[in-house]
């Protein structure tokens, strides 16, 4: 299973964490700061592939893609495919791309909850479950119309025009 | 500039709706990502939690506020600081009817909390009217939290609502129940038992998204019981046949390949059914064929099918036409520029070789490069392929690979785990004992704080027991070997501590033994790395304990013995050293210096570290004393099961033990006597009981004192009925130790043994001459890698008959079998370092379960105590008859002496001895070390 997914720029500031299962944030931290010193140490050219059982326990492996500023990590375990996980990080790029029409860093750090709905429809409680990002976009679409609508009904409608307007 | 670029994106994004944030949120953002260092970091996130914290205490806060607050709060927590001032505003957010609002209620939720936080019961109800909502979005976000937020007693209150969920009229919905079925199922398999039928129901399932779905679970219940769904071994081979058929919608395809993530879930499914089941593997032969056929290898997706068929076919019992096709798969991967499909070559190259072991001879050039490849991961993952294929004809240029590899990383984990292989190698396949002792003195200058100190015993072992049965002159080479090259290492800085004790261990026992080296030199050593070390008590433990047998053995062969002023000045610092371990060394040195010629040998006869020890794990020998204290009107012993029925049934001397000693047990009420207290009370008193022994006679020689604290902490805790009547086999076993001075010298210096030989300088100046050769010429490695395999084969037959015949022969066999590979050699294994394999049982376990077994007794143990202090003058605490014998005679011989010392310092002799026994177990050849030691054991 996928113990955690990491997004954290070239300069190891998190972008987005979830982790599978539980972990206190002290550990968490210390978790992407473990896995940043090694994602920076690695040079160019190499593997996608780490062994990290020193971080995360035996038998846990690690796959990074090194997007322009961005470093896209998936943790899991010996019942999955390196290649596999590799695609999996593939297609969670190809749906942010398709969300954000050519994804960036800041499209990232500024749609921190949409990151997390893209991620859950992906990734379900550590299994893979969606790899079709059309299918993926259509349901945070659905998502996000109804949440759209909803918000059109907000019982606040003052604080919403008054950020509205802000912009 | 930057900025505007930002503002303008972030105005763009604010039309896509619902996804964006207030403008603070997005101030705070980017603040943060233009943050120079991380104390600005800090800085900025501790006001943003101020002014949260003071936010959420205003009144009336409007939910589109307290929504955005939420996510401030999510994002502070991801940068690593503490929200949890704001979780209960979180949890109060999923109560809301707004689905944006519960969405991200739920988000934060899962984010924040624990399944076992208190928070999560005001969830549970959210969630269970939630999963009944008719909004599927609703359901599904409500599900999705269930995966984090459940835990083992929550689940009965959701599992029939998710159960419901599994005929939902959406396939999204029906997915996501399956997996958080799945969820449950791990974490509490019980709680979900009786509804895995439904997995293999959905396996049918018209959405193959659904059916997907369904094989995470099934994966892991095949996993655990692999036998009940063998049934379905041709339903996944269909179900894979179709997908490859592009039977699928279109739209699961991905990179043109035909819903890839399915096809290895199945793949994976397969593996497990197919192994060692030869007729299941039959069914699969043909859609693995043809997949190895229709997998595109352009794309990584298809190279990942193509990598997992490699493996399933590893694992299955596979046609010789599969076999081919693995590994033109293989070489294809390995032939490839990229190193990720290097990688999965190298990974797929070390599960195929455990089925045809010649199919790296085809690879050897490739497999080299890789282990010269810059990148690291690959670099592992190829010495790990070694590691398998290590066989003795090979071995020599594998561990020193391995070992220049270990010294270059200062990654500890893995050094650790380099190094535990090294020395398993080094075991199972050390062409000689000078090239053993060798690679373990490498192992132990570069690594020796990382590895297990078992390793450190063996190599003690080795040194004392030495090459075999016949040879004591070669033995008598390597010890003086050892010890030359130790007496140069020794005067390096910074040696590791453990390098250290068999450093000094080795000196004690053989420094002065063929006379090159003057007592007065050694012993000057000794103190030399006592001085250095001085904070290390056991390495000046040690050497206190070498020092005592170097002086021993001058005393022993009528020498006169000079203490050095800078012994004479440890000795009296340890005699008021703070550790009551050292202290009893330094008095015991002290007694011993005291006695004549025939005690010490006694005492500590020369070279006997390799004697056997034996046990009476009945304490029959104490079956007489039983007898007359009977007679003599002592009330049998009870066992505690019986006791703790009883509410008189106590030991009352045991609480007492200036009470007079020659009593025989007395029963007393404990003030409470329930089972427990009486357990933990018994296992208090043993500390205190080997005074009343003590004092009853000087002759006793308990003094469970010198138990360890390790040992009786574990006694206090594994206080379980006793059955047996005086079965306290690790107990006795001690003290078996204690009584028997000649043995606890064999005790003492059993383990710490160490031999760097001048002799295994040598080969290692040979091997540096040999390197240079190798990186020019990878084809002479590759030679000496793969070498022809038959041929070395039956070379090393040969020579393991002649080179080393008794571990040769013996220890390789069965070790030896023409995959060289261990039988499981899982990544797993790998995960516990400096537990080598190679041992089948860990002597540190045994000894616990010998002392497991003892603390059984523990109840009794107070019982035990008055017996002893009784029985002192029967000195009935010798298990073994020899011993006892030996005892006796010794205490015959000179029993002036004998007593004196006993008298002058405490029992403090036989307890460390003791110690040292007890230790010794640890590594006791009964133990087993298969490979190494056993049969020099005979």
């Amino acid at each position: 299973m996928i113990k955690a997914v990491m997004m954290m720029n070239t300069q190891g500031k998190p972008r987005l964490a979830k982790f599978y299962d539980f972990l206190p944030v002290e550990k968490q931290q210390e978790l992407i700061r473990g896995v940043f010193s090694v994602l920076s140490s690695r040079p160019e050219n190499v593997s996608n592939f780490l062994e990290i059982d020193s971080l995360f326990g035996p038998d846990s492996r690690l796959v990074y893609k090194h997007y322009a500023t961005l470093y896209f990590v998936l943790v899991f375990d010996g019942s999955e495919n390196e290649l596999a996980m590799l695609d999996l990080i593939q297609v969670l790029v190809e749906t942010l791309d398709k969300c954000f029409s050519n994804v960036c860093e800041l499209d990232i750090v500024f749609n921190y909850s949409k990151m997390h709905t893209v991620l859950d429809e992906i990734v379900f409680g550590g299994q893979v479950l969606e790899t079709r990002s059309d299918e993926v976009m259509k349901a945070v679409e659905e998502i996000s119309k109804l949440e759209a609508a909803s918000n059109s009904i907000s019982l606040v409608p003052k604080s919403v025009s008054g950020w509205r307007g802000g912009r | 500039m930057e900025q505007l670029k930002t503002i303008g994106r972030e105005l763009a994004m604010g039309s896509q709706g619902g996804f964006g944030q207030s403008k603070e949120f997005l101030d705070l953002v980017k603040s943060i990502g233009e943050a120079r260092s991380k104390a600005e970091e800090d800085r900025i996130v501790l006001s943003e939690i101020d002014i949260l914290k003071r936010k959420l205490l205003e009144p009336d806060i409007p939910k589109r506020k307290m929504k955005e607050y939420i996510i401030r709060l999510v994002y502070i927590e991801m940068l690593g600081h503490d929200a949890s001032f704001g979780y209960i505003h979180a949890v109060k957010m999923t109560h809301d009817d707004n689905l944006l609002l519960k969405r991200t209620g739920y988000l934060a939720v899962t984010l924040f909390l624990n399944e076992d936080h208190d928070l999560i019961i005001l969830i549970v109800n959210t969630i269970q009217k939630d999963l009944r909502s008719d909004n599927y979005l609703v359901v599904c976000a409500a599900l999705n939290a269930i995966c984090r937020l459940i835990n083992e007693e929550t689940i009965p209150a959701v599992l029939p609502q998710v159960v419901d969920l599994l005929n939902h009229h959406k396939e999204a919905v029906r997915k996501k129940a399956i997996m958080a079925l799945h969820r449950f199922h791990r974490k509490s398999p019980s709680s979900v038992s009786h509804l895995i039928s439904n997995f293999r129901k959905r396996l049918c399932d018209n959405d193959p998204g659904v059916m997907g779905a369904t094989l995470c679970p099934l994966f892991d219940l095949i996993t655990e019981d692999v036998a009940s769904y063998k049934d379905l071994v041709s339903s996944f081979v269909s179900i894979l046949k179709q997908v490859t058929e592009r039977r699928l919608p279109k739209s699961y395809d991905y990179h043109q390949m035909p819903a890839p993530f399915i096809q290895i879930k199945l793949l994976k499914i397969m593996a497990l059914l197919g192994s060692g089941d030869k007729s299941a593997s039959e069914i699969m032969y043909m859609v693995l064929g043809d997949l190895f056929k229709k997998c595109d290898s352009s794309t990584n997706i298809g190279n990942a099918i193509l990598y997992e068929c490699i493996r399933s076919i590893s694992c299955i019992i596979p046609s010789p036409k599969l076999l081919e096709a693995a590994a033109d798969a293989i070489s294809k991967f390995l032939k490839s520029d990229s190193h990720n499909l290097k990688y999965m070559g190298i990974d797929g190259l070390g599960r195929l070789i455990k089925i045809s072991p010649d199919i790296a001879e085809q690879h050897q050039l490739a497999v080299i490069d890789c282990l010269e490849d810059p990148d690291d991961t690959l670099k592992r993952k190829t010495f790990e392929l070694l590691y398998k294929m290590t066989k003795s004809s090979n071995v020599e240029v594998i561990v020193d690979r391995m070992i220049d590899y270990m010294i270059s990383i200062n990654d500890n984990h893995y050094k650790t785990e380099i190094a535990s292989r090294c020395v398993e190698l080094a075991e199972q396949f050390a062409p000689s004992n000078q090239w053993f002792i060798q690679i373990m003195n490498k192992v132990f200058e570069h690594a020796g704080d990382l590895v297990n100190i078992k390793v450190a015993h063996n190599l003690m072992r080795l040194i004392a027991e030495g090459f075999g049965e016949d040879d004591d002159d070669a033995d008598s080479k390597l010890r003086l070997s050892a010890v030359e090259s130790y007496l140069q290492i020794m005067s390096e800085p910074k040696l590791p501590s453990l390098f250290l004790q068999v450093i000094s261990w080795v000196l004690g026992e053989y420094g002065t033994a063929d006379g090159k080296y003057s007592a007065s030199y050694i012993s000057g050593k000794l103190c030399d790395v006592a001085d250095a070390y001085s904070s290390d008590e056991t390495v000046k433990g040690y050497a206190v304990s070498a020092l005592m047998k170097i002086y021993a053995f001058e005393i022993a062969s009528g020498r006169k013995v000079d203490v050095l002023p800078e012994c004479q000045s440890l000795i009296e610092e340890l005699l008021a050293s703070h550790s009551t371990d050292l202290q009893q060394r330094a008095y015991e040195l002290q007694a011993l210096l005291a006695l004549d010629a025939r005690a010490v040998e006694s005492i500590l006869p020369l070279d006997a570290s390799c004697e056997d020890i034996e046990f009476d794990k009945d304490l029959s020998f104490l079956n007489g004393y039983i007898q007359q204290a009977i007679e003599s009107g002592a009330q049998p012993y009870i066992s505690e099961r019986e006791r703790s029925g009883m509410l008189e049934t106590t030991d009352y001397h045991s609480q007492d033990h200036h009470e007079v000693p020659s009593h025989a047990l007395r029963f007393e009420a404990y003030e409470r006597p329930k089972p427990s207290s009486l357990r933990t009370q018994a296992s208090t008193e043993l500390v205190p009981l080997p005074e009343p022994s003590y004092y009853s006679e000087a002759h006793q020689p308990i003094s469970t004192s010198s138990v360890s604290e390790r040992e009786s902490s574990e006694i206090k805790l594994r206080l379980d009925g006793v059955k047996q009547k005086w079965g306290r086999p690790s107990y006795q076993s001690s003290t078996s130790a204690s009584s028997t001075p000649p043995q606890a010298a064999n005790g003492t210096s059993s383990h710490p043994d160490v031999g760097v030989g001048s002799s295994s300088l040598k080969p290692r100046s040979s091997y540096e001459s040999k390197k240079p050769e190798i990186y020019p010429e990878k084809q002479r490695l590759a030679a000496s890698l793969f070498g022809g395999s038959s041929s070395s084969r039956s070379d090393r037959k040969s020579s393991s008959g002649g080179h080393k015949p008794a571990k040769g022969t013996a220890s390789k066999p069965p070790k030896e079998n023409p995959i060289p590979v261990q039988p499981p050699p899982d990544l797993l294994d790998f995960g516990e370092p400096t537990a080598t394999s190679v041992t089948a049982t860990d002597p540190f376990k045994e000894l616990e379960g010998l002392m497991d077994s003892s603390s059984q007794d523990g109840g009794s143990t107070d019982v035990m105590g008055v017996l002893y202090s009784d029985a002192a003058p029967v000195t009935t605490t010798t298990s073994v008859d020899s011993l006892l014998s030996e005892l006796s005679d010794s205490s015959k011989g000179n029993p002036g002496t004998y007593q004196s010392q006993t008298s002058k310092g405490p029992n403090s002799q036989e307890a460390l001895e003791k110690d040292a026994l007890v230790r010794q177990m640890g590594v006791n050849p009964t133990s087993q070390n298969p490979t190494l030691f056993k049969d020099l054991l005979g």
